[in-house]
């Protein structure tokens, strides 16, 4: 009896023991720290990517200065080359992008969010379009290639064989098309019924409820998508590549608006593919400094995006 | 409608649309009903452009001469094995990276971060995101290839190599699987966590036995569409892989290689050689038609994925 009681006490003390006290998880912390240490990994690629580029580019841009990398043309010199021909391939391939794929994308998602009915029309449309977003970029080339380059070739630039910066700019907008009708329909989506069903009760018809009501409120989140996949568009390199725009020489004599359009053309990222090539120590210098315009455009770009959004930013 | 002065009679004239109201709305229907129909125009004649030029080189070739000798389109040898495996040694090499990075990073992010941490490193990881796939191809030449392959090739390591493409191809992929499954842990009902804590468990516990199986489904999802991703990736394999003339069949990480991808780019490069071979044209189409079918399938299984973890909560 004596021998229980003395059992007792002890596992009561053991018991006392395990639940009292601070004792540290330690397979739990380690696995914290792994957790973090794969995000810092992740960060620390990003630094390390933009000191190497920056070491290498900056001496470029000291030594000749910002305006002239900025401007000079494509030459077999590196050190009279630049992104000036690049920079205005660049713009103009955005120019024709914003005019053919916004309207277009954000036409179609205001169908799709706000005239369509559940049918499968819908729904196939729909499917295709998220599958649209997920096919490689180098696809769209291929149909640039075969359709602008080749089967348009009389409307899209006899002069250049077909690969004008007509060809790059518009296989370039169906390629952001789906990114556009994602986005805009997301924008679309998050505006409450409450607003549309007040415009419906003072008697607007669809459209005006659409143009006054809808639109004005998911304007922001539009622009948000749109400037996001300009901004990809910028950036993009493969499909440009299979449509031409990756020329080592590029002749500007004063041409009028339709040569310009039906001419051969170069852009920031593919004058980089260019040079990175290239064995020379200055070209792939050239190549880090082209890097920077474009990863500084880019940012500028994104960083505009998040401050739309957050400052339109608007909880229902 | 009513002559001034006589005396005010409500018709049903005076509450009907007038006429353009009405033709607006339809005009503004059909154009918005035209852009919709437009994506589908566009996929069609993606699949038709093709397709067409694919058959054209199918019915063409020697067959043969698509399963031996390595993968060289100017000799008219095109050996699909070799561009095939080429790529997934690639996209393998890219995963090992990013599978553990990206779930890492999204298991901290939707688990463990402050919110104000959280606030900060999220941004971060989309600016990593947004950095365009041309610019990790230089740093796959430029950085990993002398830095990394270098060192981690005993035997040496080529200066294009497979191994330095695949790692800066998982750095590209890593935003994505994190930001999708970070997405898919984050819509986690807190009851979920909620009961495990009160029975007890610890918080790596609940975040490995209760959190992640609940978001598997986007978990799945977000690796697929990462490997999807990779598999399609052009510039950093057209940059740092090497293999622009042609290449032999070869799993070495440590030596060159030719990926689906980078054989297109290759082939169109030629400036107007693309069209000037025979076969050369046409073999492009048929390689992304294999690459639209790969990443096509992906992606369907993919959206299946996802439309399971909709339905659950």
């Amino acid at each position: 009896m004596a021998n229980l009681a003395a059992t007792a006490e002890v596992s009561a003390e053991a018991v006392r023991a395990r639940l009292s006290g601070r004792r540290t998880d330690v397979g739990g912390r380690v696995f914290e720290g792994l957790l973090l240490l794969a995000l810092l990994t992740s960060l620390a690629v990003l630094l390390t990517l933009l000191i190497d580029v920056v070491s290498r580019g900056i001496g470029v841009y000291a030594e000749r200065g910002v305006i002239d990398v900025l401007t000079s043309p494509l030459s077999d010199e590196p050190e009279n080359a630049g992104i000036g021909q690049g920079l205005f391939g660049s713009i103009a391939l955005m120019l024709i992008v914003a005019a053919t794929a916004f309207p277009i994308g954000i036409g179609a998602a205001i169908y799709l969010e706000e005239y369509a009915r559940d049918t499968w029309f819908t729904r196939f449309v729909t499917a295709n379009i998220r599958n649209l977003a997920g096919v490689p970029s180098i696809v769209y080339g291929l149909l640039g290639l075969a359709v602008f380059v080749v089967a348009l070739q009389g409307i899209t630039g006899p002069d250049a064989r077909g690969r004008s910066i007509l060809s790059g700019g518009l296989t370039l907008a169906i390629l952001v098309l789906p990114i556009v009708i994602i986005t805009t329909s997301e924008a679309l989506r998050a505006v409450p019924t409450g607003i549309r069903e007040a415009a419906y009760g003072v008697g607007a018809t669809r459209w005006q409820t659409v143009r006054s009501h809808v639109i004005p409120y998911a304007a922001p989140g539009i622009l948000t998508g749109t400037i996001l996949s300009m901004a990809r568009a910028f950036g993009e390199t493969a499909p440009l590549i299979m449509v031409g725009g990756a020329v080592s020489f590029l002749s500007t004599s004063d041409r009028g608006f339709v040569e310009t359009l039906q001419g051969k053309y170069t852009t920031v990222p593919t004058s980089i593919y260019q040079w990175v090539q290239e064995p020379r120590r200055e070209f792939i210098e050239l190549s880090a400094a082209g890097i920077m315009a474009l990863l500084v455009t880019i940012l500028l770009v994104n960083g505009l995006a998040i401050i739309l959004r957050n400052r339109y930013a608007r909880k229902w | 409608m009513v002559a001034p002065g006589a005396p005010h009679q409500l018709t049903v004239d005076d509450l009907r649309a007038r006429g353009g109201r009405r033709r607006i709305e339809i005009t503004m229907r059909i154009l918005f009903l035209g852009a919709a129909t437009l994506s589908v125009v566009i996929t069609a004649l993606i699949v038709l452009a093709i397709v067409g030029e694919a058959w054209n080189f199918i019915s063409q070739v020697d067959l043969p001469a698509l399963w031996a000798g390595g993968w060289f389109p100017r000799r008219d040898m095109y050996d699909i094995p070799t561009i095939v495996s080429g790529t997934l040694v690639v996209a393998g090499i890219g995963m090992l990276v990013a599978v553990p990075l990206g779930l890492g990073a999204a298991i901290y992010l939707a688990e463990y971060a402050e919110r104000r941490t959280r606030a900060i490193l999220k941004p971060i990881l989309e600016i990593l995101a947004a950095v365009p796939s041309i610019v990790l191809g230089y740093f796959a030449l430029q950085w990993i290839s002398p830095n990394i392959m270098q060192n981690a090739c005993l035997a040496g390591s080529s200066v294009f190599n497979m191994g330095a493409a695949g790692i800066a191809v998982g750095v590209l992929v890593t935003p994505l699987i994190a930001s999708i499954a970070e997405d898919a842990m984050y819509a986690v009902p807190r009851s979920l966590r909620e009961a495990s804590y009160g029975l007890g468990a610890r918080k790596r516990t609940t975040s490995m036995r209760i959190v992640f199986p609940a978001a598997i489904s986007g978990i799945v999802a977000a690796l697929i569409i990462g490997f999807s991703r990779a598999i399609g990736e052009t510039m950093i394999v057209a940059i740092a892989a090497g293999g622009t003339g042609g290449s032999q069949f070869s799993l070495n990480p440590c030596g060159q290689g030719q990926t689906m991808t980078a054989a297109m780019t290759a082939l169109a490069t030629g400036s107007d050689q693309v069209r000037g071979a025979d076969l050369a044209y046409p073999s492009l189409f048929f390689v992304g038609l294999l690459l639209f079918a790969f990443t096509l399938v992906l992606n369907v299984i993919s959206e299946r994925f996802v439309r399971r973890v909709r339905l659950k909560y």
